[in-house]
């Protein structure tokens, strides 16, 4: 404790010394992107509070000002995407965990073992990565529609299973196609981790005897917690947000499968033109878990980033 | 290796089922086959689902297919191919995905790494600045297409506003097919800055401080310091990001689609993979959108071939 006064004496004090011209257009320049980052999700969220009348009299950013409040756009949101929330949590989720779990065993297996051809593999994992979609779309649309209905054959199943509908079965495609195109970024994430651990760690198991599936539940997962974490958050992240394979596989926006990033650039939308206050609400509301998790999780979340590139 | 030895020489035996035995013995103990289900079952699921896809693709887009019955595989030709290159739609898409691969990516690099070395010197509370900096690339690229879409709006958002402050004309910002792509960039750059930003701030903070304290006694301006000592060894960072960047303005289909919710984007922002999901879901050309798929597919390997060469080269692999 006696070291800490000092310390913030002599921050005041550098503080003053560095009030100069170069410090003062630092800082303003740092507030202007503040600016500059926030600006439009901020006119987003206000014009979503404020009525029609409202909306179209006061300026975008500012907030609304008496009779201009208004919850209702929001509840009108909230009620036009509430089925497609629960379309998109049911979808995102195990479409994560999944991807996750395949990611780190695959690698576990391309790291903590040696052997030949590794490098070939681990290449084929690399250029997944970052392989358009659209080189894939025409095949999957082909495979889930016409080679392998996979919804079709389970939508009964999935119609007896308490609080889902049959229209659920079409999701299940959409479950698979996330995971298989999810296992090379988990893969990437996960292998850089274990490539920093100790290699001893390892090593001791193995002079124990430990079988590779006892070094792997025994020493790796528990090691590899906090990579779960970031791997997670990152993943869900991008599932939940993704567009291109939802509207391949579910289509149109009116279908009732349809999870929330396809429902999004419809609602609102009349003949007269764009209800921005409606769309606005939607827009929010469809961030909203992305949003939780990112303000809860940002550094796992910029890690997650970092380690991608 | 001793084990190896011994196997092989007893399968040269008489008793040849003994040693075939131990030799499966030995291979099914071998780290190669004990550790196969771990990398082997989501290798096989990732390789049917990229390389069979793109294979299928491939073979898709030599035939005539649009969409009724099953492709017709026994006339395979280029025809698909020749007619995209010879298609003024697609030509005119190639062109906007160069633009829009050249100017998103250069101002994403110059943007990121300006805002890494104003918050690596001294910011206090950087660390939040950086969270609210990368906030957009949480956000679904659905989502951030409506809040531009609202900026963009010619009567009441924002842009207009603060033009017409300045004393000019209101612009129609996605209306315009010479802005409009502009406008695009202008968005995309907004979401995807705080992420150069992010890899930047990692290679900076790599660099020890003392090579700053150096440049300091040797007289040299932080501006100096920067360009001549700091930014040339940011090489990795900025190759990696570019990579990223550039695949992914190939491949921006979500964030034009969302802006307007229908197949065709705002005049003069059509590129490839707008064009591509276009003419498959919209007209089913099967064969033709396959075969603008593979040219894309082309592209992102010219940019991503090089990179993994590089990365391979020196060893960070």
């Amino acid at each position: 404790m006696s070291q800490s006064s000092p310390t913030g004496s002599f921050d005041v004090a550098s503080l003053v010394e560095d009030v100069n011209l170069r410090r003062v257009g630092q800082y303003a320049l740092v507030v202007f992107f503040l600016g500059f980052f926030l600006v439009p999700l901020e006119t987003g969220i206000m014009t979503a509070i404020k009525t029609n009348e409202s909306v179209a009299r006061s300026l975008p950013f500012a907030p609304p000002v008496g009779e201009g409040f208004t919850l209702g756009n929001i509840q009108f949101a909230l009620e036009q995407l509430s089925g497609s929330f629960f379309n998109s949590l049911i979808m995102s989720i195990p479409a994560t965990i999944g991807s996750v779990l395949f990611g780190s065993m695959a690698a576990y297996g391309l790291t903590m073992v040696n052997w030949r051809a590794q490098m070939g593999v681990l290449m084929l994992f690399v250029v997944g990565v970052f392989v358009p979609y659209q080189a894939v779309l025409v095949p999957l649309a082909r495979f889930w529609n016409n080679i392998f209905p996979l919804a079709r054959m389970i939508e009964p199943m999935v119609a007896s299973i308490p609080f889902f509908q049959g229209y659920h079965a079409d999701l299940v495609p959409l479950v698979i196609t996330h995971i298989a195109y999810g296992i090379p970024i988990c893969t990437i994430l996960f292998r850089s981790y274990y490539q920093s651990l100790p290699n001893s760690l390892v090593e001791a198991g193995k002079i124990d005897g430990a079988s590779i599936t006892k070094i792997y539940r025994r020493i790796i997962l528990p090691i590899s917690k906090p990579m779960f974490g970031v791997v997670f958050i990152y993943q869900f992240t991008q599932i939940y947000n993704e567009f291109l394979f939802a509207f391949t596989l579910v289509t149109g926006s009116d279908a009732p499968a349809a999870p929330v990033t396809l429902v999004l650039p419809a609602i609102g939308a009349s003949t007269s033109g764009i209800d921005f206050g409606i769309r606005m609400s939607a827009a929010f509301l469809a961030a909203v878990p992305t949003l939780i998790l990112y303000v809860a999780f940002a550094e796992q979340f910029a890690k997650g980033l970092r380690t991608e590139a | 290796m001793a084990t190896h030895d011994n196997t092989e020489h007893v399968s040269d035996a008489p008793d040849e089922a003994v040693g075939w035995e131990s030799k499966l013995q030995y291979f099914l103990n071998s780290d190669f086959v004990r550790s196969a289900p771990y990398w082997g079952i989501p290798f096989v699921l990732m390789s049917i689902a990229v390389y069979g896809g793109i294979g299928y693709n491939f073979a898709i887009s030599f035939t005539d297919y649009e969409g009724l019955g099953t492709p017709d595989y026994s006339a395979l030709d280029l025809e698909m191919y020749a007619q995209a290159l010879s298609s003024d739609a697609f030509i005119a898409a190639a062109q906007n995905n160069l633009v829009l691969l050249v100017g998103f990516t250069t101002i994403c690099l110059v943007l990121g790494l300006f805002l890494a070395i104003l918050l690596d010197h001294g910011i206090r509370f950087s660390e939040k600045f950086q969270t609210v900096y990368l906030l957009p690339m949480s956000l679904s690229f659905v989502v951030t297409a409506q809040l531009w879409l609202w900026m963009f709006n010619v009567e009441s958002g924002i842009l207009n506003l603060v033009v017409t402050t300045l004393g000019f004309n209101p612009v129609d910002w996605l209306g315009n097919p010479s802005i409009a792509l502009g406008a695009v960039i202008f968005a995309l750059i907004w979401q995807f800055s705080g992420y150069t930003m992010v890899v930047y701030l990692a290679g900076l903070q790599s660099i020890p401080d003392d090579q700053f304290e150096a440049a300091r006694v040797d007289g040299a301006s932080i501006t100096r310091t920067y360009l001549r000592i700091i930014v040339p060894q940011l090489k990795e960072a900025s190759v990696s990001a570019a990579v990223v960047l550039m695949v992914f303005a190939l491949k921006a289909f979500t964030f034009l689609y969302a802006l307007v919710g229908r197949y065709r984007p705002p005049n003069g922002t059509d590129i490839l993979a707008t064009l591509m999901v276009r003419r498959a879901f919209k007209f089913g050309e099967w064969a033709y959108s396959a075969a603008i798929a593979t040219m894309l597919l082309v592209m992102a390997l010219g940019v991503i071939g090089p990179y993994l060469y590089y990365q391979y080269k020196q060893g960070s692999l």
